[in-house]
């Protein structure tokens, strides 16, 4: 459909703008009345406090016997009062500033954050512009180290593919995965499955598995998951409580999850309230504002938002996407954690997408994304991710572009199939040891292979639900699953999910924004806390961290592309004389470069250049000429060489080819720099095209004007995808060309 | 720091003791000195909120999974009365937990006043 189509037909240009994907995308009107507005309703508070007597009595214009239950609970728990006076009478703007300013210590803005109200908070964030949330945000996260969560799901909630694919999420570098279940019956199973597959993959993963907040803390109990993230704040008192909760529920849920020693963060993001038509007229910004405010009044240690689920909500109006990295910043100044959102897909649009994760990407944060979906768009339970395993590839390339430490790291290829295959094994010995279910070979292997669950044809879409039945019902606790591991030989495996629980004993992941690193230590903001001040401060990855960026498995130097070329070592150019000048006027001399015939012998189009060479010489024989073929051996260049080669020839038209393929015809009084035609994109050369200039090359000769050769168009990028091919062959020309006199060749096949 | 609630030492627990079946969940829950600790942890390093949280927690080490899944439910809303949630208040405090005494009694009251106690 074309979005005129009823008043006119729309004009070539614009029907053709209209299919691009962007134009999938909803984009709103701003409508205050619904809450679609990302910073400054007009009916947004203006920020105040009064305190009286030790306690707040009127916040954000609202006196204390108006607070609805959020105010309430703000009030009472989530103000500093020492702090408040002086925090709130600080110039919005003024604070803003100190933000980006490197010689303001997190420590000092930190604590005058958190006296003051949401109102205040939103709009000193309101006030940073793009580049300004990159500066804060690399200063003002908790921890030093930035890091990554992935999601690990399937369709069938296959416990082989899950345990598969989360060893497969550790070896990519994700230190947290987050699972959950398209059916709620199979959480335990889903949550034994990604804890035995991530244990296999590394130590010290932590695993949640995201459901109903009652079952997700049963599951925490017994050890079968590390950590929750799925318990949901919203910015109006009506939403709260339409999620079945209230502010002090959740804080006894935060408490119930410290009292077992399990880590947890909360979860809120701007649009949600709107979503549900509950914004109470207010922007996305500040009702995420009152969001933060109650997670750090909680004392849940760190929050997940930046939209999340409703992020396209906040990308439909003007200034959503900034919204949605200050959501995170703010968490960052409430000292909190920050898991970044870059969560649920906010576009069609591979751009739109890109840009709206990337200055969080380089600024850096707790989490990059709260959910990068490591498995395929298909499988994602929670619907399709910002960031899938269609992009990983992508996004190593962007840390490498950047220098960027975006929490993933490259795996080989040989190395995660053996992981793949020990995490089947493994959950087929425990699910086989505690009576949950056995797996077929062929399942297993299929699951090993699978890049998704599409490929897995003998899965047993009964076995997850049987399996979680028989977890509930026998009591099946983490202890178990450890045991089952070390009777089957997993001993590896056992050692690291029992020092998962025992880390829960020790508690110091439960400080704000910790992880485990591959050794177990705890990274948080109390063992690794950011201490950025401008240039030369801050994170800095090691050198081995920064080796693992810089190496992406898809790089090739000189010597491989010498190796690859050497295998098209199936012709000979054999040296047969020194080159003369001819005076027949049929000769076409075509002159080839220095390393053709001794280090090249495969263009860059894949043509070997001996079919090449048998084109042009068969294109000049079909006009009745004669080609001799010699070698240049004192330039590179191939306007010198199509040069050197007419002065060679009898007929003064001569051929320059480059072992790479780029060709041109040349005569022997024009300047080196001009020529008659030039096919100057090798990669796309055919042979056909190839023999088009032996026949032009010979009605040159003949002094007859033919019609140009075109060069092919394309709409690839050539660039992208040879010119570090032609960096290399350029180098190996280079080291073959020297003064020595051009050669007389012979080809032998 | 690495007491289990039972009093075990968890740095010596074993994969073989997990095997043997010689422990119990009790052996690796956290112990409430243990978030006493990092309750002080989380003060000094500026988030007196997580160190509330975590001296909640510490008197919630002392009930029972299920009793802890009750206490939840009944602070969700309109699942009690404010009498309910008065008397839990009551409870907790003879119990020896004060903190979560407070949090179910203010509960108790805005609940009442925002309409969010079960009538």
């Amino acid at each position: 459909m074309t979005i005129n189509e009823n008043e006119k037909r729309v004009i070539g240009r614009f029907r053709f703008m209209n299919e691009q994907a962007v134009n999938l995308d909803g984009f709103a009107t701003p409508a205050p009345e619904l809450g679609l507005i990302a910073f400054d309703s007009p009916h947004d508070p203006l920020p105040s406090i009064v305190i009286r007597d030790g306690v707040v009595v009127e916040m954000d214009g609202r006196g204390e016997d108006a607070f609805d239950a959020l105010d309430e609970f703000i009030a009472r728990h989530g103000i500093d009062i020492g702090i408040a006076e002086e925090a709130m009478a600080i110039d919005s703007l003024q604070f803003a500033r100190q933000l980006v300013d490197p010689y303001e210590s997190r420590e000092s803005l930190v604590r005058l954050a958190s006296g003051m109200t949401p109102a205040k908070l939103a709009e000193v964030l309101a006030r940073l512009t793009a580049a300004e949330l990159v500066i804060a945000m690399t200063k003002m996260r908790a921890r030093k180290t930035p890091s990554n969560q992935a999601h690990v799901t399937n369709r069938s909630d296959d416990p082989l593919l899950l345990a598969a694919d989360a060893a497969t999420a550790a070896a990519f570098g994700f230190r947290e995965i987050e699972t959950t279940v398209p059916v709620l019956a199979d959480a335990p199973s889903n949550a034994v499955a990604v804890s035995v597959g991530a244990a296999v993959g590394s130590p010290g993963v932590l695993v949640q598995c995201s459901v109903e907040e009652a079952m997700e803390l049963a599951l925490g109990m017994r050890g079968l998951v590390s950590y929750a993230e799925t318990v949901s704040l919203y910015g109006t008192e009506q939403i709260f409580i339409e999620g079945d909760d209230t502010p002090w529920s959740k804080a006894f849920l935060t408490s119930a999850y410290a009292s077992r020693g399990i880590k947890m963060r909360v979860t809120s993001g701007g649009g949600a309230e709107a979503l549900m038509g509950g914004a109470e007229r207010c922007s996305m910004f500040y009702l995420e504002a009152r969001c933060v405010a109650l997670a750090r009044a909680m004392g849940a240690q760190g929050v997940q938002n930046g939209g999340i689920d409703s992020a396209a909500v906040a990308g439909s109006v003007p200034g959503g996407v900034r919204s949605l990295m200050a959501e995170n910043l703010m968490v960052m100044l409430r000292n909190l954690e920050s898991c970044t959102g870059n969560d649920a897909l906010m576009s069609e649009s591979h751009v739109r997408r890109t840009s709206r994760t990337h200055p969080i990407f380089i600024a850096g944060s707790d989490f990059i994304c709260s959910g990068f979906g490591s498995i395929q768009r298909y499988d994602n339970m929670f619907g399709p991710s910002q960031w899938n395993a269609e992009d990983i590839d992508d996004f190593l390339a962007m840390q490498r572009d950047w220098g960027v430490d975006g929490g993933l790291k490259t795996a080989r290829e040989d190395d995660v199939e053996g992981l793949r295959s020990r995490a089947t094994e493994a959950v087929s010995a425990v699910y086989g040891w505690l009576g949950l279910g056995d797996f077929t070979a062929s399942w297993a292997q299929q699951a090993v292979d699978a890049a998704g669950s599409k490929d897995i044809a003998d899965a047993d879409l009964m076995l997850p639900v049987n399996a979680s039945a028989t977890i509930m019902d026998t009591n099946v606790t983490m202890l178990d699953v450890i045991a089952a591991l070390a009777e089957n030989g997993f001993d590896v495996e056992a050692q690291r999910c029992l020092d998962m629980l025992k880390a829960r004993v020790q508690g110091d992941y439960l400080q704000t924004s910790a992880i485990f690193d591959e050794d177990m230590n705890v990274l948080s903001l109390v063992t690794d806390p950011n201490d950025y001040a401008g240039p030369g401060t801050g994170y800095k990855p090691s050198i081995a961290r920064q080796a693992e960026i810089d190496t992406i498995r898809q790089q090739v130097s000189v010597d491989d592309l010498r190796v690859q070329q050497r295998q098209y070592r199936t012709f000979e150019l054999r040296v047969i004389g020194t080159a003369e000048t001819s005076h027949d006027p049929r000769d076409v001399v075509i002159g080839v470069s220095p390393a053709t015939g001794r280090d090249i012998w495969q263009t860059l189009s894949g043509l070997l250049v001996c079919d090449v060479l048998e084109e042009l010489m068969a294109g000049l024989e079909e006009e009745g000429c004669v080609g001799r073929i010699i070698r240049i051996n004192d330039s590179i260049d191939l306007g010198k060489i199509g040069l050197a080669a007419a002065q060679l020839s009898g007929s003064g038209i001569g051929i320059g080819l480059q072992g790479k393929g780029t060709a041109l015809i040349h005569r022997h009084d024009l300047a080196p720099l001009a020529n008659l035609e030039l096919y100057s994109v090798a990669p796309t050369l055919t042979a056909r095209l190839y023999r088009l200039m032996g026949i032009n090359a010979g009605r040159h000769a003949k002094s007859m004007t033919p019609e140009p050769m075109r060069n092919p168009y394309s709409d690839e990028a050539i660039e992208a995808r040879y010119h570090t091919k032609v960096v290399a062959l350029v180098a190996i020309e280079r080291e073959c060309s020297s003064n020595s006199a051009s050669e007389m060749l012979e080809m032998v096949k | 720091m690495s007491r289990g609630y039972s009093g075990i030492d968890v740095d010596r627990i074993s994969v073989d003791d997990v095997r043997r079946g010689d422990l119990t969940l009790e052996d690796i829950r956290i112990h409430p000195e243990t978030l006493e600790h990092q309750a002080q942890v989380a003060e000094e390093h500026g988030n007196p909120q997580l160190a509330s949280n975590f001296r909640r927690a510490a008197e919630l080490t002392r009930f029972k999974d299920d009793e802890i899944m009750q206490l939840y439910e009944a602070l969700r809303p309109h699942r009690s009365t404010v009498e309910e949630l008065q008397t839990i208040a009551d409870d907790l405090e003879s119990r020896d937990a004060p903190l979560n005494a407070a949090l179910f009694a203010q509960a108790a009251s805005v609940y009442q006043r925002r309409g969010l106690a079960r009538k």
